[in-house]
């Protein structure tokens, strides 16, 4: 990996021939379109993840902005749960995993060692792929965070931030008769409704989402993606998707990744209208991925 | 048998018409010969065991019918004696009696008996195994179909086979119910279970006092179930906890070091913890007790206990370390990313998802601490006693089942049916918790697969 | 909620608490730790504390004696004839010898003391010396035989530390044997001395701190007494008929109260004894058993002390001296064994014969071949655990030859052939039981039917054996199932493919490659199996078998059995000779499991 370091930095420009054929087995050397906003609430450079001797990610760079939902489109395998999973530290968790770069949240280095990954998982909330409710009763798991970072002095504050996260998660009114059931004993949709309010209950400021609907049918997906865009008012939200069309309703701006590469990214409409780089306009006109 | 396998496999050959040929034959000649040694082998040996367990029982009743009169007339016990100074004088042993005339006769028509016996044997299972060859030899040809017919006995000796374990449980519950069945003759069953009082030293006369003993086994069950208490609460919270810092916090290389090391002690045998509880611990825990004041006995329930904990403690740990490695890698992550601690989350998430398995485990380890015998039988007490002060000397299910049974015994006495009844109670209450905790292991398991 | 100050507080509210819960995080990693480090040192200590009772017993000592092998005594006949030579009384000569060498004892006691030094087995070394060389009747040998238990443990340095200290100044000893007296031209014995009152001060606390015991517990009798007395004062209102007990255990307690005034009156006295005895210095003193021995060489003989003096001793000698000359400065010294006579097994004369042997060299420790060739015994030094190894060999034997075949084919059986019913689920579910039921039911199993239902012989390898086989069966056959399990459906879908019949299917392709987990799983059940005790214990394998065992129909006993009657022994050799039976196991179960575990890491296979 020789590959000149200032290249991709803040270059919006594409660097190199975006004609050239065969793409696919090609390196891809930088990234297409502005990868800066105005306002970003996190702000990755160079980023390189390893796990052991495989090169997950590299060279990385990528702003998410305030109050914006950022999708993260890309075959699978390219990166994009590695990379979201950089942005609390969930990395962390898994044995042989290393992590490079300039990650900031609100200017400040995650990666710093004086940075404590308890805040930081407080202020950036991960929701996953497949729903994973806690075994316990769905009051239980809304209230787990709240309760384990001493949010709430009283029960009656804990009812309030249980009952108004599941409001937001629009899942008050399926649940209101049964908190005390379990919460794996929920359909996969409700599951993962009550996954994310148990995020929102700790009032992060950002929100990652890996895949949220991938295993939910278009009814539950639709809930989600409205809950999404409610949210949006209050969270920064970086979402990855497999679906276009949903990165197209949820987002405002989509970044497109291949081979743990950044190929290329922009505002949303652009990208599925006019993408500027080759690869991107292969996958989104179904040629591969 | 060999032979027959040869004869087997050169007539499939011959009789399809040499080797050029073979193909003409249904299986390969390799079965053929098979068949024919199956035929040789298998009846000669089934009448050879039979033989061989029979052969004792018919000698001596026949030996018996040479012995004059008078000695035939004697108490069954004396007549054994007398066997076996025959038996040995045959043997050419010393005997504890005089010798006289009429014994050293029988000795030589028992020798006599014995060799006529071997010689039969002899003749009958050769005649079988040649027999059995000739019957398969005239079998064989190329239509036979020796590969069907040598898969099914094979078939058959499978099934024989797994059924062991089958005869093996009808076996364990027949003999200790057919048992304890006569002693609820001689001792009601409601003054057994829950008798407080437990002294079943029968006296030699009948006439004695307290001739009858007593047979009350709550004591017994006490004794037990205070050992049992001690070793789990010994064995839980260190099996448990090392097995969630082995799989939560431990380094690779520390963790490829203390596991083995650990699982050592399940190893060792039980025998040797039974050593080290009544020539270390147990004294060790007596002069602690004696300087600081409290009078523990050399057999005190906790020396023999906390032993039976440290052989436990693998057990639950490896356990354990099963069920917290199947909660899946998705609920520890979900914790993590709310910005749980990982010990918040071990507590709070993990322990609770491996709750059920867990619990089987520490139930499996009750049932074993429970029939355990070796520890408590060198280090624990022999008279009962009912008490729930763990510095006493108590007494447990298993050590009487050992003491009464152990030495010389009259098969019928109650003491010694005594045993069985407790084997039983042993049996069901081990077999009912063995069967709850795999029920919920399993159950568990399903859970996450 | 989520609103902007809101969420300052939240992260603020998180920051603040984050402290407390790092502080329980580091208190439940330190728990886990500390639960591992507590496994690691019980696994250290159990090993420890058996290594270092055991390793003695690999070295035996052994003592040379100058034996007189007369002819008069072993063959008068002169015939030369085995048996005659056989018969002879060889402890006679042993003891012949003994009196030679210590021509000073002569009491009835004295001598049985004596004789009690060589081994009782002693003459069948000399037996068997002489069977095989018959040359050597009527000549006189040095003969090395194995000494007695407490002279082996003594010589291994297990019944009392011995100090040594030069003495100083001149010392004249009053005579040579008997009872004498030994004054020193310095204060020698001065510290002595005050041990001996430092001892009586401490005896004095001790009788103090009893009394201190009895006068609380006066106290408390004081206190139910008193409420007795109003116990009984109600009761004459209320209930009349209890009265009559109520008397009897007030009674009780006064007599009790007396009982503990008078000992504590004695206790009292005693104490103040030996507190004057202890404060006033100089004197003479007496020394008592529950002290260390103190013994004085000097002119090539031993003295023990009875009462001692700032500057003499007086005692009794246990080795005679040379001479009663006197010895100089630094030509007698004084012995100290730390342990109290009380205490040990072997007494002082006893000890100085054993440090007489020592000098003279004749006495040595060699390795101990009879621990492993020997049968069982009721001395120490002459018991093995060869008889023992055997049966467990003969029964091991036997359960492996019935629990391999049977166990692989029930697996194979069961995994590869059984209809999916409600039999084999009744089969799996039993067999799954069967692993958890404790072992000692299986030897109420092998009682009930093996012996007396089929008249099996007790104490025989084979019944053993097949006990410890119904009892390793359900082990074998899960371990198989397993491996059998692993093989990938691919094989056997191939082999079928190619037109094999299941069975060769099974034994030609799926066998082979279950076997190394097969046979991991035999070994860890063989381990099993060669641990077990409780169930042998039920068909009389606890038989006391001196003999070597020659088949599997012969009585004998296996290891852990003997671990377990050795245990039981009072005997203090014995406690070294059970802790190595104990080593011998474990190194079997060791190498057996690491056995194992190498199989399964070097046949592992990820399909
Ligand atoms: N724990 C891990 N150890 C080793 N390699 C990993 C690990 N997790 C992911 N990878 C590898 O890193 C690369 C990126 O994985 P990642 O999960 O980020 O892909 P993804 O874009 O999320 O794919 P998908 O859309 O299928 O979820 C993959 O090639 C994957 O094999
Ligand atoms: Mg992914």
């Amino acid at each position: 990996m020789e590959q000149t370091m200032n290249m991709s930095k803040t270059t919006a420009e594409p660097a190199f021939d975006v004609n050239s054929s065969a793409l696919a087995d090609r390196r891809v050397d930088g990234t297409v379109g502005k990868i800066r906003v105005d306002n970003p609430r996190m702000s990755t450079t160079d980023v390189d993840v390893y796990y052991g001797d495989k090169h997950a990610i590299q060279n990385v760079s990528l702003d998410i902005g305030q109050n914006e939902v950022v999708a993260m489109i890309g075959p699978s395998g390219c990166g994009k749960s590695t990379f979201l999973r950089c942005l609390n530290r969930m990395n962390d968790t898994v044995a042989g995993c290393k992590v490079t770069g300039t990650l900031l949240l609100d200017k400040e280095d995650i990666y710093d060692p004086k940075i404590d990954v308890v805040p930081l998982r407080v202020r950036v909330g991960m929701v996953f792929q497949k729903p994973n409710p806690f075994p316990k009763s769905i009051y239980e798991n809304v209230a787990y965070g709240p309760r384990i970072h001493g949010l709430i002095t009283s029960n009656a504050d804990l009812d309030e931030i249980v009952e108004t996260s599941l409001k937001k998660a629009g899942l008050w009114e399926e649940v209101k008769d049964r908190m005390d059931q379990p919460g794996t004993g929920l359909s996969g949709g409700q599951q993962q409704r009550l996954c994310i309010a148990r995020t929102i209950a700790v009032s992060p400021e950002v929100i990652l989402m890996d895949e949220p609907c991938s295993a939910l049918d278009p009814i539950a997906t639709a809930k989600i993606e409205e809950l999404i865009d409610e949210l949006r008012e209050q969270f920064t939200i970086a979402i990855v998707t497999h679906s276009m069309q949903q990165a197209a309703r949820v987002s405002q701006r989509t970044a497109y990744f291949h081979l743990g590469k950044l190929v290329e990214v922009g505002e949303t409409n652009q990208i599925f209208t006019a993408p500027k780089h080759k690869l991107t306009e292969d996958y989104i006109t179904g040629r591969f991925g | 048998m060999a032979l027959a396998y040869q004869l087997g496999l050169k007539r499939s050959v011959a009789s399809a018409g040499g080797h050029a040929s073979i193909r003409h034959l249904h299986s390969l000649p390799s079965y053929y010969g098979a068949y024919a040694a199956l035929w040789c082998g298998l009846p000669a040996l089934l009448v050879l065991g039979f033989w061989t367990a029979f052969e004792g029982n018919i000698v001596t009743s026949v030996l018996i019918g040479y012995l004059p009169e008078a000695v035939q007339q004697t108490d069954p016990q004396r007549l054994n004696l007398i066997l076996n100074d025959i038996k040995n004088l045959a043997g050419g042993n010393i005997v504890s009696a005089n010798v006289d005339p009429a014994m050293q006769q029988a000795a030589a028509s028992y020798q006599d008996l014995l060799s006529i016996s071997a010689a039969a044997k002899t003749v009958v299972v050769l005649a079988l195994g040649i027999l059995g060859t000739l019957w398969a030899w005239k079998r064989i040809s190329p239509k036979f179909r020796a590969r069907n017919a040598v898969e099914k006995t094979v078939n058959i000796f499978l099934i024989v086979c797994s059924s062991i374990a089958i005869l093996t449980t009808l076996g364990i519950v027949l003999s200790v119910l057919f048992e304890s069945i006569r002693f609820f003759g001689k001792v009601p069953f409601m003054d057994f279970v829950f008798g407080l009082e437990w002294s079943p030293q029968t006296s030699i006369r009948a006439d004695q006092v307290g001739s009858t003993g007593a047979f009350g086994a709550i004591p017994l069950f006490a004794g037990t179930l205070l050992i049992a208490l001690i070793a789990m609460i010994v064995a839980v919270p260190i099996g448990l906890m090392s097995a969630i810092f082995m799989a939560e916090y431990a380094g690779p290389k520390f963790r490829a070091v203390a596991k083995p090391v650990l699982e050592v002690l399940a190893g060792v045998p039980t025998v040797v913890y039974g050593f080290f509880a009544a020539l270390t611990v147990a004294p060790l825990f007596r002069d602690l007790g004696d300087a600081m004041g409290l009078a523990v006995s050399s057999e005190s329930a906790l020396a023999a206990g906390a032993v039976m904990g440290i052989m436990i403690i693998p057990f639950i740990s490896s356990l354990s370390d099963d069920v917290i490695n199947a909660v899946p890698q998705s609920m520890r992550d979900g914790s993590y990313a709310l910005g749980a601690t990982k010990s918040e989350t071990v507590r709070r998430v993990i322990i609770p998802a491996a709750l059920p398995g867990i619990v089987g485990g520490i139930l499996l380890a009750v049932s074993r601490a429970i029939g355990e015998t070796m520890i408590v039988v060198m280090a624990a007490g022999l008279s009962a006693n009912l008490t729930a002060n763990p510095l006493e000397a108590v007494t447990t299910v298993t050590v009487q089942i050992v003491t009464l049974l152990v030495g010389d015994q009259e098969f019928d006495s109650a003491k010694t049916l005594a045993a069985f009844a407790l084997g039983l109670m042993l049996f069901v209450v081990t077999l009912v918790l063995n069967i709850i905790a795999l029920r919920v292991v399993r159950k568990y398991r399903e859970q996450y697969e | 909620m989520a609103d902007s100050p809101q969420k300052l507080r939240t992260i603020d509210i998180v920051e603040r608490n984050l402290k407390k819960r790092y502080h329980a995080e580091r208190r439940f990693r330190l728990f886990g730790l500390l639960a591992v480090v507590t496994g690691l040192m019980f696994v250290s200590a159990l090993f420890f504390d058996i290594i270092n009772k055991g390793h003695g017993a690999f070295l035996q000592t052994f003592i040379q004696l100058d034996v007189e092998l007369t002819a008069a005594d072993i063959d008068p006949q002169g015939s030369r004839d085995p048996e005659v030579l056989r018969k002879a009384d060889y402890m006679g000569l042993v003891k012949q010898s003994m009196r030679e060498m210590y021509p000073e004892v002569t009491g009835r006691s004295g001598r049985r003391d004596l004789y009690a030094i060589p081994s009782s087995g002693a003459n069948l070394y000399l037996r068997d010396l002489v069977l095989s060389n018959p040359e050597l009747v009527g000549t006189r040998q040095q003969i090395w035989v194995p000494a007695d238990d407490d002279i082996d443990v003594f010589n291994k340095g297990g019944s009392t530390d011995i100090e040594t200290e030069t003495g100083r100044g001149i010392a004249s000893p009053s005579g040579a044997s008997g009872e004498i007296s030994v004054m020193t031209t310095t204060n020698s014995f001065t510290p002595i001395l005050a041990e001996v009152k430092e001892n009586l001060a401490a005896q004095a606390a001790e009788l103090q701190r009893d009394m201190k015991r009895l006068e609380s517990s006066l106290v408390s009798l004081d206190a139910s007494i008193v409420e007795m007395d109003q116990q009984i004062e109600q009761a004459q209102n209320t209930n009349p008929g209890h009265l009559q007990d109520l008397q009897n255990a007030r009674e009780d307690q006064v007599n009790q109260r007396e009982l503990n005034r008078a000992e504590i009156e004695r206790l009292s006295a005693r104490a103040e004894d030996k507190l004057k005895r202890a404060d006033t210095p100089g004197g003479e003193e007496k020394l008592s058993s529950d002290l260390p021995s103190y013994l004085l060489k000097i002119n090539g003989g031993l003295v023990k002390v009875d009462r001692v003096s700032n500057v003499g001793i007086f005692g009794r000698v246990l080795l005679p001296l040379d001479s009663a000359n006197e010895a100089g400065d630094g030509n007698w010294q004084l012995l100290t064994l730390e342990t109290p006579e009380d205490d040990r097994r072997m007494k002082d004369q006893m000890i100085a014969w054993g440090l007489k042997l020592q000098d003279q060299g004749r006495m040595e420790k060699r390795f101990n071949t009879t621990f492993f060739t020997a049968g069982d015994s009721r001395e120490p030094e002459l018991a093995g655990i060869g008889g023992a190894f055997i049966g467990s060999m003969l029964t091991l034997a036997v359960t492996l030859l019935l629990s391999f075949p049977i166990g692989v084919a029930a697996a194979v059986y069961l995994e590869e052939f059984a209809p999916k019913n409600r039999w084999t689920d009744i089969i799996e579910v039993n067999i799954n039981n069967l692993a958890a039921v404790p072992s000692i039911v299986f030897g109420l199993l092998g009682l009930a039917v093996f012996i007396n239902f089929f008249g099996m012989p007790r104490s025989a390898p084979l019944v053993g054996g097949v006990v410890l086989t119904l009892m390793t069966l359900p082990t074998i056959i899960i371990a198989s199932r397993a491996a059998l399990k692993s093989v990938p459906p691919s094989i056997r879908e191939a082999a079928l493919g190619v037109g094999a019949s299941p069975l060769q299917t099974v034994t030609h392709h799926v066998l082979p490659l279950a076997m190394p987990g097969m046979l991991t799983g035999t070994i860890i059940g063989m381990a099993q199996a060669l641990g077990e005790t409780a169930p042998l214990l039920m068909i009389g394998m606890v038989a006391f078998v001196v003999d070597l065992p020659g088949g599997v129909f012969d009585p004998s006993t296996v290891l852990p059995v003997q671990i377990y009657l050795w245990a039981d022994s009072p005997e203090r050799a014995f406690v070294e000779k059970t802790s190595a039976a104990i080593m011998v196991l474990l190194a079997f179960l060791i190498t057996m499991n690491a056995l194992a575990v190498y199989l399964r890491k070097k046949f592992e296979r990820r399909w």
